[in-house]
């Protein structure tokens, strides 16, 4: 198969980025995604302009840099924006999970990273995500300590809670429903977190002060507020629904009504 | 340096050596901890869960990660469990049991107490994965479910449905962030150690790279812990992440830790087969698929035909055409053979021209009988994960032909050798989970990588380091300005500049596939005396082609990956070459290591215990010096060393 690649490149957080066009060959159907851009990255390197050549006037950005890891959508690294949509055309998928056999022969596909305030770009298709630890360390865990744990049956979960929680602990954190919301706001994922950890009993004793400490940072960090538009849903890759944001909202309600 | 190699194995009977370790171990008071650095290199299980043990303990703790979030280490690719001898089922099982199987899928290479002691904190780690709000599966009545893995006859393995790993380090990295918003964990994400800095003798801190902004820094401790996983990507085509790497503990070993069993690695049976030269990466299947899938072959060469030509599908051929090996050759285990017995028969297979896809390295694992048993529910909440990404990949679907899969790199046994502390042979430097060697001998057992990596975190190391740490209270913070560390950040700097000053033609990943390629021909499933002599010249070879003509474009400073991997392959072949050293040096098949020279008459592997029953631990010796060979005698005082049987 073959393709036009419409890429952004941008050299560093400051610089201004822009688009460049490369031509590719030779891709197998089964290839993913990523390997298509290795192999786009490889024939970058060597056509790669040398210092003397930049000298007269080559330009070429070198190869594309991607964040990208697993390679088995789990570990939530990777993050383009294809075609107009996060992780690409195919549902419930992460990037590294997306074949070229989803594409047409000879199609131009654009490849940008996530844009959101709360993400800035370190280079070309990468973002800075730390803000989704920083939520996390407002109050995304159980304070409980090592060692401080009672036997593993004396808490008994119904089999359903446990699948709920799961559905929702399912989230990589890859921030995909970030870069799909029209307000760059992080609910879906902030909810996935307080709604995993709300359906279980360990997880109430905190369940006040971790509901309003997370909102209270996603806010600070410059993440947009929900309208329910529901775009986050549609491009989740773990396919975690908005059922967990109105799980979210009466926490925090609760959380608010009893202060 | 006697002393420095010896195990520090407890007296007394196997059942307390645990607990009078810790009973003799100094302690530190709170008031000591707070003056006390720690540098934790790794977030995965290990890592994670011991910053976070130790930043509650009042100790001051930097912790560092190559990826953007500690969430992103490889322990979150981890699907089918973790071990825990629970005996919640009241199948018979027990401490003893789940060391004794250990043991013996280890083919009798690991040592006793450090593996009894994994099974005696094993049952400690469910609880506190409980606590932290893990979502294990349950049964109806709210309790704790089991499921069955590989080289054993009980249900011992704890699940979140294919996605266990992930649920336990986001747990391990939960705690992390409570200790960061308490203060007593500062996270350095994006920052990749480059070396490990010794002064008079002792690890007191590391160099790293900036990824970002590409500067080099200079971080100092009391103690390090390395916990930064194995070295499978050596291979290049692997299940490991693509940016897992050796170099954190080659350094290491290149400053004087021992390296142990290298040539011990894992391939696991049960991956999704290459498909063509354009492949990175090979992506794992859950062992716990084993549970109810069957493996098979057709019996009938004429069928292997059709189906390589897709002529025939395989629900086409008839039950009494399809060889179910491994239930034929091991009747007793069945499907649920350990991995190097399951990857050998199939390899086998496949050699013997059985193999079902066009490139003849693949066969079934079948869901047929599983379906009509169970009903599609029952199996869809099994597996239902694992069916959408086989299908996702492969564009098939489990529910109407079975899988294809074929064995693979997947984890290293090997690693940093450590004493029963876990401490290195470089006082204050430790090394925990995949990293180090200690607890899986020739062979690990499914669902126990996650079991040792947090028994190591949560419950080992926070409690052994103290040991060291309480004689160095009254030490001042480590100047980052010394000698030491300038000459570490110095010669640091001088590889950055070789590789970026080669500017040749050929890139970093081409030249790994190639060492990729070297590695799997000859330090792969079978392996021989001549062809490892033949994989350690190559990669010689290689290495001096690499440094004449590899193009690393860009530079230092900036986000450069580029130079990341160039970086990191110039480790690989040393590692590469250290692992044929010692698969050469070891004659003997076990576990993973098979020497084709070391077979019975049915081609099972042969153990050469007379000779070999030792712990190889090398010693680095300076660049183009042969490595010294060190043997730690292993002595079973407990369990009668047998040939492995899996047959009855």
């Amino acid at each position: 198969m073959e393709f036009n690649l419409k890429i952004w490149r941008q050299k560093n957080a400051k610089a201004k980025g822009h688009f460049e066009t490369y031509h590719i060959s030779g891709i197998e159907e089964d290839a993913s995604f990523l390997e298509m851009l290795d192999i786009l990255n490889e024939q970058l390197i060597r056509e790669g302009c040398d210092p003397v050549a930049v000298e007269r006037g080559c330009k070429s950005s070198g190869p594309v840099s991607f964040d990208h890891d697993c390679r088995e959508g789990i570990c939530g690294a990777c993050s383009l924006y294809i075609d107009g949509r996060a992780h690409g055309p195919d549902d419930h998928v992460t990037t590294c999970q997306l074949f070229m056999r989803h594409f047409k022969n000879g199609a131009t596909i654009t490849v940008e990273p996530w844009r959101s305030k709360a993400f800035p770009v370190i280079k070309d298709l990468v973002v800075d995500r730390t803000a989704f630890d920083k939520i996390l360390q407002a109050g995304g865990f159980i304070s409980v300590r090592t060692g401080s744990a009672q036997d593993a049956n004396n808490i008994l979960i119904p089999h359903d809670k446990a699948e709920e929680s799961m559905d929702a602990a399912a989230c990589v954190g890859c921030g995909a429903c970030v870069a799909t919301c029209k307000n760059g706001s992080a609910m879906l994922f902030v909810a996935a977190r307080v709604s995993s950890l709300a359906l279980l009993p360990q997880g109430r004793p905190e369940a006040k002060r971790r509901a309003k400490a997370m909102i209270a940072k996603m806010d600070e960090l410059g993440f947009g507020g929900c309208t329910n538009t529901r775009a986050c849903e549609l491009e989740c890759p773990k396919g975690i629904t908005v059922a967990h944001i109105a799980r979210l909202n009466r926490e925090f309600l609760k959380a608010k009504f009893s202060d | 340096m006697a002393d420095k190699f010896s195990s520090k194995i407890p007296e007394g009977p196997l059942a307390q050596k645990w607990t009078k370790r810790k009973s003799e171990i100094h302690l530190v008071s709170p008031n000591n901890k707070r003056k006390l650095e720690i540098i934790v290199v790794g977030t995965g299980l290990g890592g994670a869960s011991a910053a976070a043990s130790l930043g509650e303990l009042g100790y001051n703790v930097k912790i560092f990660c190559i990826s953007d979030s500690p969430r992103r280490a490889h322990s979150i690719a981890a699907q089918g469990g973790i071990n825990a001898a629970k005996n919640y089922q009241n199948d018979n099982d027990s401490v003893y049991r789940l060391f004794y199987d250990t043991i013996k899928g280890g083919d009798y290479r690991s040592r006793e107490a450090n593996v009894y002691r994994l099974a005696e904190v094993s049952a400690a780690i469910i609880d506190q994965c409980v606590a932290q709000g893990i979502p294990f599966a349950r049964e109806y009545g709210g309790y704790l479910a089991n499921r069955s893995f590989g080289g054993v006859q009980v249900s011992r393995t704890f699940y979140a449905r294919g996605q266990t790993g992930q649920q336990l380090l986001l747990g391990a990295y939960a705690a992390l962030n409570k200790e960061i918003s308490m203060g007593t964990v500062k996270s350095y994400p994006r920052h990749e150690m480059l070396d490990l800095v010794v002064v008079n003798g002792e690890a007191k801190g590391i160099i790293t790279r900036n990824l970002v902004t590409g500067q080099l820094e200079r971080f100092g401790a009391h103690a390090v812990i390395i916990a930064t996983g194995g070295y499978g990507n050596t291979y290049f085509l692997s299940t490991n992440a693509m940016n897992s790497n050796g170099s954190a503990a080659l350094q290491c070993y290149k400053k004087g830790a021992y390296f142990a069993n290298p040539c011990f690695a894992q391939i696991h049976p049960t991956c999704i087969p290459v498909h063509g030269d354009q492949q990175c990466k090979l992506t794992l299947m859950s062992e716990s698929l084993r549970n109810d899938g069957r493996i098979w072959v057709p019996k009938k060469k004429e069928d292997v035909e059709k189906l390589r030509k897709h002529e025939i599908k395989p629900s086409q051929i008839p039950e009494e055409d399809r060889d179910y090996y491994l239930e034929r050759r091991y009747p007793a285990f069945g499907n649920l053979v350990p991995r190097d017995v399951a990857s050998r028969a199939a390899k086998e297979r496949c050699d013997a021209g059985f193999g079902v896809n066009e490139t003849g390295k693949a066969v079934f694992l079948d869901f047929s009988e599983a379906i009509n048993r169970l009903g599609h529910q029952k199996v869809a909440e099994r597996y239902g994960n694992l069916f959408e990404m086989y299908e996702k990949i492969t564009a098939s679907s489990p529910w109407e032909e079975p899988m294809m899969i074929y064995p693979a790199i997947h984890y290293t046994m090997g690693g940093i050798w450590v004493d029963y502390d876990l401490q290195t042979t470089i006082p204050g430097l430790y090394a925990i989970g995949e990293a180090n060697f200690s607890d899986h001998g020739g062979n690990r057992l499914g669902a126990s990588a996650l079991m040792q990596g947090l028994a190591d975190g949560y419950f080992i190391v926070p409690v052994t380091i103290g040991d060291y740490l309480s004689k160095k209270f009254s030490e001042p913070k480590t100047d980052v300005n010394l000698p030491e560390f300038i000459e570490a950040e110095k010669a640091v700097q001088a590889r950055i500049d070789r590789l970026l000053s080669i500017n040749g033609t050929e890139t970093v990943d081409s030249i790994h596939k190639e060492l990729g390629h070297i590695m799997w021909e000859y330090v792969g499933m079978a392996r021989d005396k001549e062809g490892l002599q033949k994989a350690i010249s190559l990669i010689k070879d290689l290495r001096k082609r690499f440094y004449e003509n590899v193009k690393v474009p860009g530079s230092q400073f900036e986000f450069n990956q580029e130079l990341e991997k160039a970086l990191r392959l110039e480790d690989f072949f040393d590692i590469g070459e250290l692992m044929a050293r010692d698969a050469l040096n070891r004659n003997e098949s076990c576990g993973g290591h098979f020497r084709v020279e070391s077979q019975t008459d049915e081609g099972e592997a042969k153990r050469d215990d007379a000779n070999y029953m030792y712990v190889a631990a090398w010693e680095y010796k300076g660049e183009g010096v042969d490595p010294e060979l060190h043997k730690e005698p292993l002595v079973y005082e407990n369990i009668k060393v047998i040939t492995r049987n899996y047959k009855d």
